[in-house]
């Protein structure tokens, strides 16, 4: 068993090790440098299409769905979006397949909408709806874009040389964070269900193995968290709790796998984690606790902070939309930060690979050794970033929903040491 | 920049996606999960209280039966004392009974020896009284065959009779 384990791990080595070399050979590094910024944005944005292991041009097609200028709903393939061309590096000499960005003409009742990837835009890596312009408009667009740096001017696109008028449209497409939502939302159902299967069928035995798992991971949230701080609302906020809890511990850990049904940086997206901040703020405040409120507009602070300058309800109503929004922040920026900086020890391969073989080798070795770190670490900060996301949800809800401490002491005694011990 | 900006669409099917999930958990999911776990938790405490309850009554049983068992024991040592006692009283009376019986015995056997003897005695008399009245008949027989020595006699006897 050890060594089959290590013979595992060997060839695991090996394999990283000729990394470089393959690489090297597939012309992805341009005379030796890596565009470290556009590898690390492309695994961290979205896109539309999922990458297919070990290829760096085919992609998994997703529909692609917007609504054009004059309000129509249009939807195609994303596969659509690039054409692969065999390219020869004028450098070596080599042959080698790029996916280059096209124009997709779509027909729609009678009419064609041309649709592009666009790169030199202020949409950038976003689809967007482009329309030819004349010769006047584009010398003039031009001349703009020659005083710009990065040739970018607003409210057009430039593609093979010529520039176009851009019209962001609606954009609801299955892109690949959708798909890994959807994939996500799957998993955590089927995880749910086969506990619920298992109790339908077996009654009260209790689980084993990973159903057991599952139930452990329910009762440490449901019993050690949820219901020591809501007490008798905890029936009530479970469900809410519980789904998102294990939404995001779901989103975390599929982001960990590097390909297909994982790979995705989603609770590193800022759009998803809004969406959990914004569910948080609303079952925070639809409460009907007048002390919640109170404290907010009529706090218990000597009166001149509150009457003729409105400070402390300026600061408390602030704080209601502060709360969430660290919420937010806080699970963005902490998956973001650990694909990160797995992303950029892995580029660091690629980084000295100019600087000849021992440097390479070095490289690699250090690089492997802190992406595998870095990873089991990720392992937990997924399980802590949603556990801390549900506990402050768990505590902003209660919070909300306390009857106060002046005039029901009892009940603020009993839920305090319950904030108190985590 | 596009690191920081929330994209609609995402933002959208984020919350589909959440909000579908939630539904289908909230409606079949949690509650199921949350109520039998916690009936189960109810059912292992009342286990747990009913093996302590179990485990109660079984000390006390058994505390009981020791004490059955001790008090057996005393009263079989008890009744073994007094089956010992008796035994020694039967034997005591039965030893005096038989003494009793066998002095009566005695005295019934005194009695009829006692008997016999006078009838004994009073059948030796009449034989000596008989045999010595034969004797002194045959020597009187004997001594008075003449007539000199009859006269002699009476005149001795009638001596005897007149000396008194």
């Amino acid at each position: 068993m050890k060594n089959r384990r290590i013979s595992i791990l060997a060839l695991i080595l090996a394999f990283v090790f000729m990394m470089p070399h393959v690489m090297k050979a597939s012309g992805h590094d341009e005379g030796g440098g890596v565009n470290v910024k556009e590898v690390m944005f492309h695994h961290l944005l979205d896109g539309y299409g999922w990458e297919v292991p070990f290829s760096h041009v085919y992609r998994i097609p997703l529909p692609v769905i917007v609504r054009t200028e004059d309000g129509k709903w249009v939807m195609f393939s994303s596969s659509r979006l690039t054409k692969i061309e065999e390219v020869t590096d004028p450098a070596t000499g080599k042959v080698k397949k790029e996916a280059e960005p096209q124009i997709v003409e779509v027909e729609k009742d009678g009419k064609t909408y041309s649709f592009l990837l666009a790169h030199v835009s202020k949409h950038s890596n976003k689809v967007v709806e482009v329309f030819p312009i004349d010769g006047k408009e584009q010398s003039d667009v031009q001349s703009k874009a020659a005083s710009q740096e990065n040739e970018v001017v607003e409210g057009y696109v430039k593609f093979d040389g010529k520039y176009y008028r851009e019209y962001k449209p609606f954009d609801i497409s299955i892109t690949k964070n959708v798909l890994a939502l959807f994939i996500t939302a799957i998993i955590v159902t089927l995880m749910v269900m086969s506990v619920v299967r298992y109790y339908s069928r077996k009654g009260m035995k209790a689980p084993r193995k990973g159903m057991g798992f599952m139930e452990m991971l329910i009762d440490f949230i449901y019993t050690g968290m949820i219901k020591s701080t809501l007490g008798e609302k905890a029936k009530r906020y479970a469900p809410f709790l519980l789904t998102c809890f294990f939404f995001i511990l779901t989103m975390n850990l599929l982001g960990l796998v590097v390909i297909f049904p994982g790979g995705a940086n989603l609770t590193g997206n800022i759009s998803v984690t809004l969406v959990l901040a914004l569910l948080v703020f609303v079952a925070t405040n639809v409460t009907k606790s007048k002390h919640y409120w109170k404290e907010i507009f009529w706090p218990d602070v000597p009166w001149f902070l509150k009457f003729p300058l409105p400070i402390m309800q300026f600061i408390e109503i602030f704080g209601i939309f502060t709360k969430p929004a660290a919420l937010c922040v806080r699970l963005f920026a902490n998956m973001m930060g650990g694909h990160m900086i797995v992303i950029t020890l892995t580029l660091l391969i690629f980084i000295f690979a100019s600087f000849g073989a021992k440097a390479t080798s070095g490289a690699v070795v250090v690089s492997v050794f802190f992406s595998i770190f870095m990873l089991a670490l990720d392992v937990l900060v997924s399980f802590i970033q949603a556990y801390v996301f549900t506990l402050l949800a768990t505590l902003f809800i209660s919070m909300s929903h306390e009857s106060g401490h002046d005039h029901d002491k009892s009940e603020g005694e009993g839920s305090a040491p319950a904030t108190l011990d985590i | 920049m596009e690191l920081f900006t929330p994209d609609f669409g995402l933002v959208f099917w984020m919350f589909v996606a959440f909000m579908i999930l939630f539904f289908v958990l909230w409606k079949w999911g949690w509650p199921m999960i949350l109520k039998n776990m916690d009936e189960r938790a109810d059912t292992i405490d009342k286990g747990v209280e009913y093996a302590r309850e179990a485990k109660a009554q079984l000390d006390s049983a058994r505390a009981d039966a020791q004490k059955y068992i001790e008090e057996a024991q005393k009263k079989q040592a008890e009744m073994l004392r007094d089956a010992a006692r008796m035994k020694s009283e039967i034997i005591e009376e039965a030893k005096k009974e038989a003494s009793e019986e066998a002095k009566k015995v005695m005295e019934a056997a005194k009695v009829s020896i006692e008997q016999s003897r006078k009838e004994a005695e009073l059948q030796f008399r009449d034989e000596v009284s008989k045999f010595s009245l034969e004797i002194a008949e045959k020597m009187v027989k004997s001594q008075l065959k003449d007539d000199k020595a009859q006269n002699e006699l009476v005149n001795k006897l009638l001596d005897e009779i007149e000396n008194n």
